[in-house]
């Protein structure tokens, strides 16, 4: 019982430290001084680089298998969102829809 | 700008305006994360961890990603410093957050960074960094982060508590397919941001590689997709001539 717990212990502290060993010390030094600007310049593209990173891989791809295809209802689902978005630009609005047609079209069509 | 006497200074918003609003433009992506506490929580518990350890894992640790990831490495019996290796590999995406959000807090204490670092995730970050983008000069952003984390950290809180009480119940849930919640979270934030062409060229080509990377071990694929996104940007941005700055924030 108490391996168990040590080890559960053990792998919060240090999942714990890597992560905030990540997102913290990054913060904190690169607040104390002044970003060269190119630098400024590439960090604007941070957020729609990680996030477009994290996305395209999980609509087109399942079961580590390319699924650019009708019967892959993330894929669609995930055109439709974009297409909301575009429209709109409206966040809640993509996301309720965007989960609707999915929901939708995996139960209904496929 | 001359100092206003403080009734007429209307257009300031308050720490608590700034707060409100924070929690209020987090609330879409609160949607989009509920399932992933509540399948986390029967996730863990189905892996084998202890329901103290799975609730002190979202206090604690408060990694979405990376505790799912957790949590299908220990239902295959990995041992803790695998796990650890895998998550702070699945976190690195993180130091970019942190270093595109360091110009902005250059004025805060460590009391303010102590926990605006721990709170960091991609959603609050997608909603802040777009707070600092905009052109006003309020004073009081950093209260908007912190609406928008402490919000993002109890619902995470309460859908992992769900997620461990009904585990049981919701075994098929990780079936569903809810992770679609992420992806369309995601487009919602991202699609808004795409309005120069070194943005869409980002997005287009940091995705594109992601994708063809799929394989690789630890979700290496979404980090190369990200410097690589990161790269066509600014090369781009640069060939235009550097007073084309891509503007990021779309006010309508």
């Amino acid at each position: 019982m108490n391996i168990v717990f040590d080890s559960e212990f053990l792998l919060i502290v240090g999942m714990m430290l890597v992560t905030f060993g990540v997102r913290y010390p990054v913060l904190a030094w690169l607040s104390k001084r002044e970003l060269p600007k190119n630098v400024v310049i590439a960090l604007e593209f941070v957020p729609v680089a990680v996030l477009s990173a994290i996305v395209v891989p999980m609509a087109t791809i399942r079961d580590s298998e390319w699924a650019i295809s009708l019967d892959n209802p993330f894929f669609v689902a995930t055109v439709f969102s974009i297409l909301v978005a575009l429209k709109t630009r409206n966040l809640l609005l993509t996301i309720v829809l965007g989960m609707a047609v999915f929901f939708i079209y995996r139960l209904w069509i496929l | 700008m001359p100092e206003l006497p403080s009734e007429k200074r209307v257009l300031v918003p308050t720490k608590r305006g700034e707060l409100l609003r924070g929690a209020r433009d987090t609330l879409p992506l609160v949607v989009g994360a509920v399932p992933f506490g509540i399948i986390f929580g029967a996730l863990a518990i189905g892996a084998g961890l202890s329901p103290m350890a799975t609730q002190a894992m979202s206090l604690f640790v408060f990694a979405g990603s990376a505790q799912f990831v957790a949590a299908g490495l220990l239902s295959q019996s990995a041992g803790v410093a695998i796990i650890v290796l895998t998550t702070f590999i699945v976190n690195l995406r993180h130091a970019l957050y942190s270093a595109s959000l360091a110009p902005y807090v250059q004025n805060l204490s460590q009391r303010w960074l102590l926990p605006l670092g721990f709170w960091l995730t991609d959603e609050t970050f997608a909603i802040a960094i777009k707070r600092y983008r905009d052109a006003d000069a309020s004073p009081h952003k950093h209260w908007y982060y912190l609406g928008s984390a402490v919000l993002m950290y109890v619902n995470w809180q309460i859908c992992t508590l769900i997620g461990i009480v009904a585990g049981q119940q919701l075994q098929g849930l990780a079936d569903l397919g809810l992770e679609i919640a992420m992806v369309v979270s995601f487009v919602g934030i991202v699609v808004p941001m795409l309005i120069s062409k070194p943005m869409v060229a980002c997005a287009l080509s940091a995705g594109g590689v992601a994708a063809l990377l799929h394989s690789l071990p630890h979700q290496l694929g979404l980090m190369v997709g990200s410097v690589v996104g990161v790269l066509v940007g600014y090369l781009l941005t640069k060939r235009m001539g550097d007073n084309n700055l891509p503007a990021a924030d779309v006010s309508s």
